[in-house]
């Protein structure tokens, strides 16, 4: 009963506040994410990889993931140890769910950093276009030329390996695709009816940037940046395998990996789980970005 | 009021050059309503762009408001002119709800009472409270138009330029909207210049009328004269013979 009125409060079309209005659109955007299969499965996905690692500590049950127990080193999988041990003894079922909190800090920094900056460089060049667009976009294809494992390893030699040099790295490579999709949704809609009467209101030039051109290039941006997710994670994992990324005796997903490289064919679980972690989060990012771009295609949803 | 004299727009597409508007002049006196028809393509939107400073112009003299307008206008320059777009369905931001439309060009002259004077806009163009928090896709076309013209006059400007504000919309709503831009000009003691290539809206709403061809004017007659046929330019009788339609001939 109760759940009935709050349906009908949230999908009214006569809502009585901006607030009801606003939580309507998220319910109404909510559902079609539930409704949409591939979407709820990358859903879930990500949500269980944001659970473990809020939660890695519960999970692991007391274990320490950089605990090294030599005794029982390349440990085959079992009750005491769910996913074996490497060679150092250490519990891969710990190391694989406090991974995933390097992981989800990685991907979140980036976040953090290409976004704004894609978005400013894109909607600034596509609102004012010439001169300044060209220059912004020269700058923007000048960062897109630079092979990213190859920035990435050069960061390395040249800040130290690291997570934070990681993330520079993998930024600085990452922004310039967001760049120009703001810049070619901004350039559809600057000279629209909409802009042009906010123009005409006396609006000032950032005041049209940010409140009125910045929310339409979002959707597609955060779609692009959900679909990202999967190289960025990829990226940081080959970091980690190369050495360059999260340092020993951190527990990263790459690094992982490659250390679970010499024993592959004896002891298959030193490097196979994390490998299958990486597979099935960037997997969920993939779908989840797929199922959004479905969610927030205008064209799709009637 | 307004007066343009000499006005010319060129617009660059790659290599060519396009005289859209080409030596027009006029003047409207205050709470006057002047019309400007023509076929597509005569440069009467452009003119009334120009005058909003959307598009850059030459002229000897462009005044608004009794000052000459600068080529960057100002915040104080843009609250005497407001705008009303020719597509409801494209003038509206689509991720913004009626409310956030209206306040925004009260928040952005910084003026006090906001959620009141929404409410007041809202009912002036005669929308319901329900409407108040729809987004444009809730709204039907003439609705969408209600909030566009409640949006050009929440600042009370003294003149509105129209952009064909009804060719959009289908005939009964058409009709609504003109009646309510009538009672609107006369409560808010408007100047205001109405573009339209039909020449029967032209009549109802305005006192003059320009008649445009080819981005040049061709003459300037009353609403009686446009009535009555009584005018100068074949042009303009051409204009009048297709407006009244298809004749059969015996």
């Amino acid at each position: 009963m109760a759940s009935q009125s709050l349906r009908q409060w949230l999908l009214t079309d006569a809502p009585a506040s901006r607030r009801q209005a606003v939580l309507g659109g998220t319910y109404r955007g909510l559902t079609s994410i539930l409704r949409n299969p591939t979407a709820m499965a990358g859903l879930v996905i990500v949500t269980i990889l944001v659970l473990m690692a809020i939660f890695a500590p519960l999970f692991a049950m007391g274990k320490d993931p950089i605990a090294q127990d030599l005794a029982v080193r390349l440990a085959a999988p079992s009750a005491e140890h769910w996913f074996g041990t490497d060679e150092l003894g250490r519990d891969i079922f710990a190391r694989t769910l406090y991974g995933a909190q390097v992981t989800l800090t990685i991907v979140a920094l980036v976040s953090v950093v290409v976004v704004p900056i894609g978005l400013a460089v894109g909607t600034v060049a596509g609102y004012f276009g010439g001169w300044v667009d060209a220059v912004l976009m020269r700058i923007t294809d000048i960062f897109l030329a630079f092979p990213r494992l190859v920035l990435a390893l050069a960061f390395a030699a040249a800040l130290g390996p690291g997570i934070e040099n990681a993330v520079i790295a993998i930024s600085l490579t990452a922004w310039p695709a967001y760049a120009r999709i703001a810049r070619s949704e901004t350039m559809a809609i600057a000279q629209s009816d909409f802009i042009q009467s906010v123009v005409l209101q006396g609006a000032s030039t950032w005041r049209i940037l940010f409140r009125h051109v910045v929310p339409l290039c979002l959707s597609s941006v955060i779609v692009r940046l959900t679909l990202d997710m999967a190289g960025i994670i990829l990226t940081a994992a080959g970091l980690g395998f190369l050495g360059l990324g999260a340092q020993p005796p951190t527990a990263e997903w790459g690094a992982m990996v490659s250390s679970g490289r010499d024993v592959i064919l004896d002891q298959w679980w030193v490097a196979t789980i994390p490998g299958v972690a990486i597979f099935i989060v960037s997997l969920g990012f993939n779908l989840l970005g797929d199922g959004l771009r479905d969610v927030f295609d205008p064209k799709a949803s009637s | 009021m307004i007066a343009i004299d000499g006005l010319d727009v060129t617009f660059h597409v790659k290599n060519r050059e396009i005289r859209a508007v080409q030596g027009v002049s006029f003047e409207v006196a205050a709470g006057e309503s002047f019309g400007i028809v023509g076929e597509s393509g005569s440069g009467k939107s452009t003119v009334l762009k120009a005058i909003a400073g959307l598009v850059p112009s030459i002229s000897r003299r462009l005044e608004v408001d009794g000052q000459e307008a600068a080529a960057r206008r100002s915040r104080a320059d843009r609250r005497k002119l407001q705008f009303v777009f020719q597509d409801p369905y494209a003038s509206l931001h689509p991720r913004k709800t009626v409310d956030d439309i209206l306040r925004e060009p009260l928040e952005i002259h910084r003026e006090s009472d906001i959620d009141a004077r929404v409410g007041r806009a809202l009912s002036d163009v005669g929308l319901l409270p329900i409407h108040r928090y729809r987004f444009p896709h809730q709204l039907s076309g003439g609705q969408r138009q209600r909030v566009a013209i409640a949006r050009a006059l929440i600042l009370a400007p003294p003149i509105l330029l129209l952009d064909e504000p009804t060719s959009a919309l289908d005939v009964s709503v058409q009709a609504e909207i003109l009646n309510l831009l009538k009672r609107l000009r006369a409560s808010y003691s408007l100047t205001s210049i109405l573009v339209s290539h039909d020449l029967a809206v032209v009549a109802h709403l305005c006192d003059r009328i320009a008649i445009m061809q080819f981005g040049k004017l061709i003459e300037i007659v009353t609403a009686e004269q446009l009535r009555d046929g009584d005018v100068g330019a074949d042009y303009t009788r051409k204009l009048l013979a297709a407006s009244r339609g298809f004749t059969r001939v015996a």
